[in-house]
């Protein structure tokens, strides 16, 4: 764990019920624009009509279990973010909202437990490397799963797209000669050369987005950790 | 490479029909081998923690995974083609490692359609894609990548399609994501995951005649119901499974997406390798569950105490054994999708439908999954015996399964169907109904008009 943020704090927004989905993160009413602003005037009003105002830069939403449920809109996320809501912790997240959140470099921490817990206002501390979420003086603390390093990486990058356009420049940069198109519709079976493990062969140093299996490095050369 | 085969089947038949021993993968120094030994864990935990590059993993943590093969159809790939552009990438990470082909609206069905075709041929020229299959050669990606051999044991795979999930019936880590992540996935050939717990379904006993795989799965979902599994890999084992045939198996695992699970997983064995070794001659790794991994639930099914089993409309985990349902009416009979549209299927459903003919007003359309099935049931007479029957008998597609074409219902239309989804609207109009059975079922339906056991039907 190298990141340099490794501690999260800020003021307990309670939602302890189960399965707020996004409809009442967002209202589908509001869909029409993907301005995080403007859709952060309406995060969660209709559960709480006050929220958006009183919601503060640095809040920390505590959440039961299945938060996010429902449809699929990434708006959910941009509209907790664009109201400066830092992150969010639920008992259990929906798998959709998880994932858009991630790849939208928001931060999400499953904690089971955590909605019973916490009240309105709480201070919240999250100790990211160490899997804690405490309220000092109130005697709360509470384990999860953390993250990692790589989602550390994510969330730094500012989610999955801006993170891979910056891996992909840096790997393209050097050398930009590979071969276009030529073998378009021909193969069918699989006959290329044999790669005894697909899942640890390392791309060609330079220029590798368009490396082709004739590249494959010898098992010799094959190193279980990629080069990041 | 023939070696490395004899290994890895040499290790599954040690294992075969009971808890497998510890991988020893022969290859190399990878993660799997590393790990043996310390921390216990589950084979999807041990193909995850492999393709990350680390010794172990756990459930809840999220993890930066090397992938084996993206596979790309026409309806996610398009909005992913651009994405990719927007940020600056040009080529996909290795043409080799990904296989595009049409399949949900095939031969075009529009306007529309046509161009999202249209732009993914044209991708796949520009990038040099090896294995793309055309119409004429083309199938459900579900069904057409194994078929031809681009699947082996302890592969990571995904596409941007929910029933992605089929493909873990080979022991592999298999999962459907959006066009976001297939942006990301075609650029680096790497995508996140959190890593999901397991949950394991033991199957003892064997299946009655007249039962299948669709059933059994069916039969779990009902029981589990369609948040069962959520976010899960959906791990399969005992007698029964051990039992089926691969294409039965992929009718398991494809319906963990029912069951909101991330995967299904079946463990490979002498059944598995036999299929693989026929369709290809690429090296592959065989994991398999330590005897004392962490399974956050286990399901206990005796196989042999089941029915065939039916799912009433409008969820997948609506299943009633059938005789606890009405015979209804039926007005159409769909035989097809990545569900249930391999070749077994359609002699299944043949077996019923040889020598007779489908009741009158009944519009029974069979659907081979992929364009080697529709061959392979052109050689052996099954068309014949469908078409002789009264079926209509369509080229691959995925068709009517997502009210797509090639046999959309109509309001207060009652169709039995094959396929996994039997949501309100899936198959066309939304004041329509679809009970979802097996291919068996579905035959017997055919016949009669009516919900019908098929089992009436086999001696
Ligand atoms: S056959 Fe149906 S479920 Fe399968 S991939 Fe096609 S649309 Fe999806």
């Amino acid at each position: 764990m190298n990141a340099t943020t490794t501690t999260l704090r800020g003021r307990a927004r309670v939602f302890a019920r189960a399965h707020i989905n996004t409809d009442e993160i967002i209202p589908a009413r509001y869909l029409n624009t993907a301005d995080e602003a403007t859709l952060a005037a309406h995060v969660m009003e209709d559960i709480d009509p006050e929220f958006p105002a009183t919601v503060r830069a640095g809040d920390i939403i505590v959440a039961g279990a299945d938060f996010g449920c429902g449809s699929s809109r990434e708006h959910a996320v941009w509209a907790l973010r664009g109201a400066g809501v830092q992150a969010v912790i639920a008992d259990s997240f929906a798998r959709i909202f998880f994932r858009n959140a991630i790849n939208n470099g928001f931060r999400v921490i499953e904690c089971p437990g955590a909605a019973a817990a916490f009240q309105e206002g709480d201070d919240v501390v999250i100790d990211l490397a160490g899997g804690r979420v405490c309220a000092p003086g109130r005697g709360i603390d509470l384990a999860f799963v953390p993250p990692g390093e790589f989602a550390e990486r994510l969330l730094a990058a500012g989610g999955l797209l801006p993170y891979v356009a910056g891996r992909v420049q840096a790997r393209t940069a050097p050398n930009e000669a590979a071969p276009a198109g030529s073998e378009a519709g021909a193969a069918q079976a699989p006959s290329r050369a044999p790669r005894t493990s697909p899942a640890r062969e390392r791309r060609a140093p330079a220029g590798g987005a368009g490396s082709t299996p004739s590249n494959a490095l010898t098992p010799e050369q094959r190193s279980p950790q990629e080069a990041r | 490479m023939g070696g490395v085969m004899e290994k890895a089947r040499a290790r599954a038949r040690a294992g075969a029909g009971e808890i497998p021993a510890r991988p020893r993968p022969d290859a190399e120094q990878d993660g799997a081998a590393r790990c043996g030994g310390r921390r216990p864990m589950t084979i999807t935990e041990k193909i995850l923690a492999a393709h990350a590059g680390r010794d172990h993993v756990v459930p809840g943590e999220i993890v930066d995974v090397e992938l084996d093969l993206v596979i790309c159809h026409e309806i996610t790939t398009p909005p992913a083609i651009r994405m990719m552009r927007e940020i600056g990438v040009t080529r996909v990470f290795d043409p080799d490692r990904v296989l595009v082909t049409p399949d949900h609206f095939v031969p075009n069905k529009d306007i529309l359609t046509a161009e999202l075709s249209r732009r993914l041929r044209e991708w796949v020229k520009e990038q040099g894609i090896p294995h793309y299959f055309e119409i004429g050669n083309h199938g459900i990606y579900a069904a057409l990548a194994p078929e031809k051999g681009f699947i082996r044991p302890g592969m990571t795979i995904i596409c941007g399609d929910s029933h992605t999930t089929t493909l873990g019936a080979f022991g592999c880590f298999a999962a459907g994501v959006g066009s976001t992540d297939l942006a990301a996935a075609l650029a680096t050939g790497r995508l996140w995951f959190r890593v999901p717990e397991s949950m394991r379904i033991e199957v003892r006993g064997r299946l009655p005649v007249g039962v299948y795989a669709k059933d059994l799965i069916l039969y779990v979902i009902s029981k589990i119901g369609v948040d069962g599994a959520r976010y899960r890999a959906m791990e399969w084992a005992g007698e029964a499974i051990a039992a089926l045939s691969m294409e039965a198996r992929m009718t398991l695992t494809n319906m963990a997406a029912e069951a909101g699970a991330k995967s299904g997983i079946v463990p490979p064995d002498d059944v598995t390798l036999e299929y693989v070794r026929q369709r290809t001659d690429r090296p592959f790794t065989v994991y398999e569950s330590d005897p004392d991994a962490g399974y956050v639930e286990c399901v206990e099914v005796d196989a042999s105490t089941l029915e065939p089993v039916v799912a009433l409309p409008s969820l997948p985990s609506n299943g009633r054994f059938i005789s606890e349902v009405e015979p209804v009416p039926i007005d159409q009979v769909y035989i097809g999708s990545c569900t249930n549209a391999r070749i077994e299927d359609l002699r299944e459903a043949a077996r019923i439908l040889r020598g007779r003919r489908v009741a009158p007003g009944v519009r029974t359309i069979v659907v081979p999954a992929t364009s080697g099935v529709w061959r392979q049931a052109l050689a052996e007479g099954l068309l014949a015996t469908f078409a002789d029957a009264g079926c209509v008998v369509s080229t691959p597609t995925c068709g009517a399964c997502l009210g797509g074409h090639m046999g959309v219902l109509g309001q207060g239309e009652r169709c039995l169907s094959t396929t996994n989804r039997n949501f309100v609207g899936r198959m066309g109009h939304p004041g329509a109904e679809v009970y979802l059975a097996s291919p068996a079922t579905a035959a017997a339906t055919a016949v009669t008009g009516r919900i019908t056991d098929p089992r009436e039907f086999l001696q």
